[in-house]
């Protein structure tokens, strides 16, 4: 697989530490949003901040594949399905407790992400984008013929999910610094992850998998571990983003869904976790400022990623490999 | 230390028998080199038995037991270490983080999610210890991308020691490293003797005479000769097919 | 029963013959150039457009499908000279954001241009109407019509490839790279022949297609998917596995649909079958690529993994 992304550069000790405090600044600003979009008479914009965190941490888990295992899935949107429609279903089934919906959500990605990653991981490059790509249509075709959940038209959801037994979530604010605390703790859990033995074998597998087969490691249990622990965060997206929309569709799960998640890792800076984060917020504002003055803002984030992958010298992944250096 | 049997062994990319039945014995502790011209099959012979790459027929044994089947990373895991003649590295890794790599594949599970590997004093004073002995502990905080190439050569050398074989394949150590390196590189090598197998594959004639136990000498895929240094060297069917060959270059 | 079967098997050999022409160039894109073209489904869609635009300028689907040829041409030369041409040193990750960008500035464009409800291409005179088959079946000539253009243009494609030096270097190209170059071939215009080709293929299959189908800006993203399922199962650069790939595809989609909750009828109470057979029936073809890939990680006729 690690042909498919440019080698980027391996985690440097200062240059982790920046991240943590990149990072850092982005959480503080998050936890101040809404007391001043509130204060600007604007408390609505508290559930699209939701909303942009929500993503946030589906792109953070991406970047954790994508970025430290140059492994391009293009089939993410599968696991925000997954968790969105763990909300759905357990919710119908009366397990309206979000942290129960969570489980739930891990456990079917944990069991997809190994089973459709084992198959995937045994290719390279092309067809890894492929396959992915393939098994994330499989769940988006799912869940379109699942009439008992709306089918195509998705599925409105009577309440939020419930925490502890409390209906807390109801509140915006509330469900806003939920989705902030559980972003914080998993970028706490995947600077850890890539810090950790695994994580090194992980970038190591990246950089060269011949020398790593060379000292002793099989890429594939690594890989396919990291793929399905990416996936199981992903889901836990899902599950929050089911809350802030109160409805579940297929279409959380269509593939431009998956195309959109590696724009935003790699807007940020893929390999860089707080970069996917950010990429996630740059990429929804600049979708609902050119949403607000086009109705075709699509063409325009069309021309805009043509272009930049055509004018950087090598490509975005080049480009921030060069920022990188030059710090 | 490690004994090495290799039996039969044959390796063919279409019509081109490039490994044609090889059998050759690295015993317990001896340096047995292989040498032979450009294009003799020397590296594809180390590939197959490096495991990166199947054999068609024949055997490998380690220490009798056949790891013919297995993978290179569970070779790795039963001693039999390799080093690259192209520099294999991790070059957005520093130095010491290459080798700790190699180290972490032998000392306890990679399966740990949470505790910052950077800080394993464990990891890091075991591969100090191997940059040591490579030479090349003052480089350990620079990035691997940034090493000369007589550095990569010994970086390559840190990280195969670092997997602490007890039979190690070396692919042309010394290609392209010349001088007071060279020799400085056969030294650490000359010192190592004894405490693991080692297979060598070198071009260059000094070195090996110097270092060698006993050196087989593989022309199109076959062994022609296997003997100590002296015997090979004063072999008549050598003398014709490979080192008449050299001394006519060198002339 | 049998009539059903041979009613379904026959959409599935027509659904077949057009994704083989998507997959055709696709494979060849993939093989050779490698690269991963996502825009690959977009030109289907405006193989469609266009043959509805000029069917509707000139009245006749004839002289809207003779003028969609030039104007597809030039579709495939565009994008490979403007866009895909700079992506084949880049990494994959490049190419699936560069034509991920195409394929949004595609379907944004076209929204513009024909407006957001579906347009329809009349049928042709000639080949409307249904023939008999058998016994009381009949069966659209139309998409006969479709299954022999189809079956001629992989039979053309055929010749092309095991009969011509230009297939020659194609068949060179797909399995080994290095090995065109060292040929002394101008690599850069072999590249753009093949995308145009490819190109030409996919516009040709939404074209064909356009009569039986609306119109519409979703049509080339459900095909693209399935397209990449047949390249896969079928193997990178490899036109006869796109071909059988096609058509394996095609039948069990197909008939996975109609069969599927039939089948499951025999084991299954009629309500709980025909809910497992909808939900069953569109994973279908991807339950078959992973059984292939679990056999055959580079697909049926795929050299390189």
């Amino acid at each position: 697989m690690t042909d498919t992304a440019a080698p980027a550069a391996a985690p440097r000790a200062p240059a982790l530490a920046g991240r943590v405090k990149a990072a850092a600044i982005l959480f503080v600003l998050f936890a101040l949003f809404p007391p001043i979009v509130t204060a600007a008479g604007d408390p609505f914009l508290v559930l699209i901040g939701t909303r942009i965190l929500a993503y946030a941490i589906a792109a953070m888990a991406l970047d954790l594949i994508l970025g430290y295992g140059a492994m391009v899935s293009f089939g993410h949107a599968a696991y925000l399905g997954f968790g969105t429609y763990a909300v759905a279903i357990l919710s119908s089934y009366g397990v309206s407790d979000i942290l129960l919906q969570m489980l739930g959500a891990v456990l079917i990605s944990a069991l997809f992400a190994l089973v459709t990653g084992a198959i995937s991981l045994r290719t390279k490059g092309v067809y890894f984008i492929m396959i992915t790509l393939a098994f994330g249509q499989m769940a988006f075709f799912f869940f379109i013929s699942l009439s008992a959940y709306g089918g195509d038209d998705g599925y409105g959801l009577s309440q939020r999910s419930t925490l502890f037994g409390t209906q807390v979530l109801e509140n915006d604010l509330a469900l806003f610094y939920a989705t902030l605390a559980v972003l914080i703790g998993l970028f706490a859990l995947c600077h850890r992850i890539v810090g950790s033995r695994f994580g090194r074998v992980l970038t190591g597998i990246r950089e060269n998998p011949t020398r790593m087969e060379a000292i002793g490691y099989s890429p594939f249990r690594f890989q396919l571990t990291a793929f399905v622990i990416s996936g199981c965060m992903t889901s836990v997206a899902g599950v929050l983003l089911a809350n802030q929309a109160e409805f579940v569709s297929p279409a959380f799960m269509s593939w431009h869904r998956s195309g959109e998640l590696i724009v935003m890792v790699v807007l940020g800076g893929i390999g860089t976790l707080a970069g996917a984060i950010g990429g996630a917020v740059a990429a929804l504002v600049l979708e609902e400022v050119l949403g607000m003055a086009t109705d075709h803002w699509r063409l325009w984030f069309g021309v805009f990623l043509v272009l930049m992958v055509l004018f950087s010298p090598r490509g975005i992944t080049g480009l921030v490999e060069q920022i990188r250096r030059r710090k | 230390m490690s004994r090495l049997d290799i039996t039969h062994l044959t390796k063919s990319f279409g019509a081109l028998k490039v490994t044609d039945d090889v059998s050759l014995t690295a015993e317990p502790g001896e340096i047995h080199a292989i040498i032979g011209p450009n294009g003799a099959g020397k590296t594809t012979l180390i590939a197959q038995i490096s495991g990166q790459l199947a054999s068609d027929s024949g055997r490998i044994a380690l220490d009798g037991r056949d790891i013919t089947g297995t993978s290179m990373p569970d070779r790795v895991h039963l001693g039999l270490a390799r080093s690259f003649q192209i520099t294999q590295t991790l070059p957005g890794f520093t130095v010491l983080e290459n080798v700790a790599l190699a180290v972490q594949a032998r000392h306890g599970s990679s399966f740990r999610f949470w505790a910052p590997v950077a800080t394993e004093a464990a990891l890091n004073d075991a591969a100090m210890r191997a940059l040591t002995e490579a030479g090349l502990e003052h480089r350990a905080e620079a990035r691997a991308s940034a090493l000369s190439h007589g550095e990569h050569r010994r970086l390559e050398l840190a990280c195969a020691l670092a997997t602490e074989p007890s039979v190690l394949l070396l692919d042309e150590p010394l290609a392209g490293v010349g001088g007071e390196d060279a020799e400085a590189f056969v030294a650490a090598l000359a010192a190592m003797k004894g405490r693991f197998t080692m297979l060598l594959i070198e071009h260059d004639m000094d070195a090996v005479f110097r270092l060698a136990t006993r050196v087989s000498v593989l022309v199109y895929g076959r062994i022609i000769a296997t003997g100590t240094p002296e015997a090979v060297r004063a072999d008549a069917a050598v003398r014709a097919a490979y080192l008449g060959e050299e001394e006519e270059a060198s002339a | 029963m049998t009539n059903l079967f041979v009613l379904q098997l026959l959409n599935g050999v027509q659904l077949g013959v057009l994704l083989f022409l998507i997959a055709a160039g696709l494979t060849l894109v993939f093989g050779i150039m490698d690269v991963v073209n996502l825009a690959h489904g977009v030109l289907y869609m405006v193989g469609a457009y266009f043959v509805a635009t000029f069917a509707a300028l000139t009245g006749s689907f004839w002289w809207g499908l003779l003028l969609m040829l030039p104007a597809a041409v030039a579709v495939g030369l565009i994008l490979e000279v403007v866009v895909i041409r700079r992506l084949y040193a880049r990494s994959h990750l490049d190419q699936v954001l560069a034509t991920f960008g195409l394929v949004m500035i595609a379907n944004e464009t076209v929204k513009i241009v024909w407006g957001v409800s579906p347009l329809s291409v009349p049928m042709p005179e000639i080949l409307s109407g249904s023939v008999p088959l058998m016994g009381p079946l009949q069966y659209p000539v139309y998409r006969i019509a479709i299954i022999v253009a189809g079956l001629a243009v992989a039979g053309g494609l055929y010749l092309v490839i095991n009969h011509t030096r230009i297939g020659m270097l194609l068949r060179a190209g797909a399995t080994n790279r290095a090995m065109v170059s060292a040929l002394g071939i101008d690599i850069g215009k072999l590249f753009a022949i093949v995308f145009t080709l490819g190109a030409v293929l996919a516009c040709l299959a939404g074209a064909l297609v356009a009569p039986i189908l609306s119109v519409d800006t979703g049509m080339g993203e459900s095909v693209l998917i399935l397209t990449f399922v047949v390249v896969v199962i079928g193997g990178i650069g490899s036109i006869k596995g796109a071909f059988l790939g096609a058509l394996l595809v095609a039948i069990v989609d197909t008939l996975g649909g109609v069969f599927g909750p039939i089948l499951l009828r025999e084991v299954l109470d009629p309500s709980a079958a025909g809910q497992a057979g909808r939900m069953l029936a569109p994973m279908l073809v991807y339950i078959l690529m992973a059984a292939i890939l679990c056999v055959k990680p580079a697909g049926l006729f795929g050299g390189r993994g």
